[in-house]
């Protein structure tokens, strides 16, 4: 049974899609966490919703409906750059206002029923060709995207006031990452539904802050987590037909724990690179750095748990690479 | 004496119907050292602001190096208020560092020569062995060395410091003055040090900028930190007394703010 359904298109399809919406996600996840915009995230894709069910009314594609919807609050966020408190109360009332509207719009939906609980719950094993080669085009924007603003984004989003004192056009950065982000947005729904976005957006990347202090390994270990959950949620819910965000959030959810139990690398850079730094570049005056790392290297005993990982001056422990 | 690097001319600034600074003129030369003071709401920080370009003054107009501020943002050396990390960002001292250098760019770049770049300024400011350790977890004073270690790795042509002593004790404010004095001597650039202490840097101090209200002074230490020139300024009697090496101002609105708590 689970060999035929291997064997299918239509599995094919979805392992594809699953990939490509998991590598988007993950990407700008780290940013989304590093600026705190989960709750942007939860309504750019509630109001995402409200879009699909406005089009499905219309008698549209919901994908559009969908996209239109996340892009429209995505810019609105965007463009008020809100701060705080405001931004979180704000984007608190414009939510339940959209998801009312939502409400009244499915009601007023005379089609089938399980076009709204795909919208809501994703229904990734239905995607077909056409839908693909859009969620691969939209994929490859977000992604171009957030390679030209990379290391700016970086800046503005742990360092926004020096940032702004060296040039960083700080507030159009902001306005492009909700932009990314709506789009990014509209592409998860379509694999875990409007409810579980957060799962693929917000929680691989959370994971990936605990597992490394690296900038860059942070996204590309956010991209693997959010990889394994959703390619791993798909195949599982081939051998056992509960729903596939189901699957998808546990996974993700179950990484994220192990993540959080365990102790973090208090010299992070170490945990993935010890080796690397060995053979530090001549002439650099680490020879301190370099003692440690080979003192650290040869005989990797099991991580001190004493100190935990709040002192730094604590032995530098022995971090695992995290397992996955 | 040489070409000003910094000049400001007629420098005025309004914010909601009250005047910051009016009419504000000085000039800093390579290397020099002018310490910003006054009460908190004087527009300490608004003037840095001014500086960078990021506010356009009301009145009069500054340059630097002869060119608009704005246009010089990237060659501007800024370190800001402490403010804390997330304990858990993933961001590493090296990283924060490396920022300063190609983090205003588009795209995400190579290592290879920021790299030799940010070796030199951690080591500059003694902050190697934490360079690989996330900035949440680090001190305060250890947070503050990579803030500078930050603002001087492009080698600024101006250096622009908000309050960088606060919430630091004595040894490691004397260790981030030293640090700033140390690079202006050598790459001869120009700070401006925004501080409501001025004993910390006071035998680094060139200039005294003093804005209080409308009103303002500059001028040497001695100039400016006297008994007369404040009074003035505040218009009610205020005095000021040398205390071994310290100065120490009493009788101020915010009397207490002008020596160690």
């Amino acid at each position: 049974m689970f060999g035929q359904l291997l064997g299918q298109h239509f599995v094919h399809t979805a392992l594809l899609a699953g990939a490509v919406v998991s590598i988007v996600c993950g990407a700008i996840g780290s940013f989304v966490v590093i600026r705190g915009l989960s709750f942007s995230v939860h309504a750019i894709s509630e109001l995402g919703f409200t879009g699909a069910a406005g089009a499905l009314v219309l008698g549209l594609d919901p994908v559009i409906g969908m996209m239109s919807g996340s892009l429209l609050v995505g810019l609105v966020l965007g463009l008020l750059s809100l701060r705080g408190s405001e931004r979180d109360s704000s984007i608190g009332a414009v939510l339940a206002f959209g998801l009312g509207v939502g409400v009244l719009l499915l009601s007023l939906y005379q089609g089938y029923a399980t076009e709204a609980t795909n919208l809501l719950f994703g229904s990734i094993v239905g995607v077909d060709d056409a839908q693909l080669r859009a969620l691969i085009l939209v994929a490859a924007i977000v992604l171009a995207g957030l390679t030209a603003i990379y290391r700016p984004l970086l800046f503005a989003s742990v360092d926004p006031e020096v940032a702004e004192a060296r040039g960083v056009p700080v507030r159009a950065i902001s306005v492009a990452i909700f932009v990314l982000l709506a789009l990014t947005t509209a592409e998860a729904i379509q694999v875990v539904g409007v409810l579980l976005v957060l799962t693929l957006v917000i929680t691989p990347a959370a994971a990936a802050q605990r597992l490394t202090a690296r900038p860059g390994l942070a996204i590309a270990i956010s991209i693997a987590i959010a990889f394994v959950a959703t390619e791993g949620g798909i195949l599982l819910s081939l051998a056992q037909p509960w729903p596939t965000s189901f699957f998808i959030s546990t996974i993700s959810f179950a990484i994220y724990l192990v993540a959080r139990i365990r102790p973090r690398p208090s010299a992070p850079g170490a945990a993935f690179s010890a080796r690397v730094r060995v053979r530090v570049r001549p002439g650099a005056s680490v020879p301190a750095d370099a003692a440690r790392a080979a003192r650290r290297a040869p005989s990797s005993p099991v991580p001190q748990r004493s100190g935990r990982s709040t002192q730094r001056a604590s032995p530098r422990s022995v971090p695992r690479p995290p397992r996955y | 004496m040489s070409v000003p690097v910094v000049s400001a001319e007629g420098l005025t600034l309004r914010s909601h119907a009250r005047v910051l600074w009016k009419g504000l003129d000085f000039e800093l030369a390579a290397g020099e050292l002018m310490a910003v003071l006054g009460p908190n709401g004087a527009g300490k920080t608004t003037l840095l602001r001014v500086l960078l370009g990021l506010i356009k003054p009301s009145a009069g107009k500054v340059r630097i190096e002869g060119r608009e501020p704005a246009q010089m943002r990237s060659q501007i050396g800024y370190v800001p208020q402490q403010r804390a990390f997330e304990r858990h960002l993933a961001l590493r001292g090296r990283d924060l560092v490396r920022l300063g250098v190609d983090g205003h760019r588009w795209g995400i770049g190579s290592h290879r020569a920021p790299d030799v770049l940010v070796e030199r300024a951690l080591g500059q400011v003694g902050a190697a062995e934490y360079a690989e350790t996330p900035v949440g977890v680090l001190s305060g004073g250890e947070q503050q060395r990579l803030r500078i270690a930050q603002a001087l790795v492009c080698g600024p042509k101006l250096l622009l410091a908000d309050e960088p002593l606060l919430s630091l004790d004595p040894a490691y404010q004397r260790i981030a003055v030293e640090l700033i004095d140390e690079h202006r001597r050598r790459a001869g650039t120009p700070v401006v040090f925004v501080t409501h202490d001025l004993n910390p840097v006071l035998p680094y101090v060139d200039r005294v900028l003093y804005l209080a209200g409308d009103a303002w002074a500059i001028g040497t230490v001695d100039e400016v930190m006297t008994s007369e020139t404040l009074s003035r300024l505040y218009g009610t009697q205020i005095d000021v007394l040398r205390v071994r090496d310290r100065v120490v101002v009493v009788g101020g609105p915010d009397d207490g703010m002008h020596h160690h708590h």
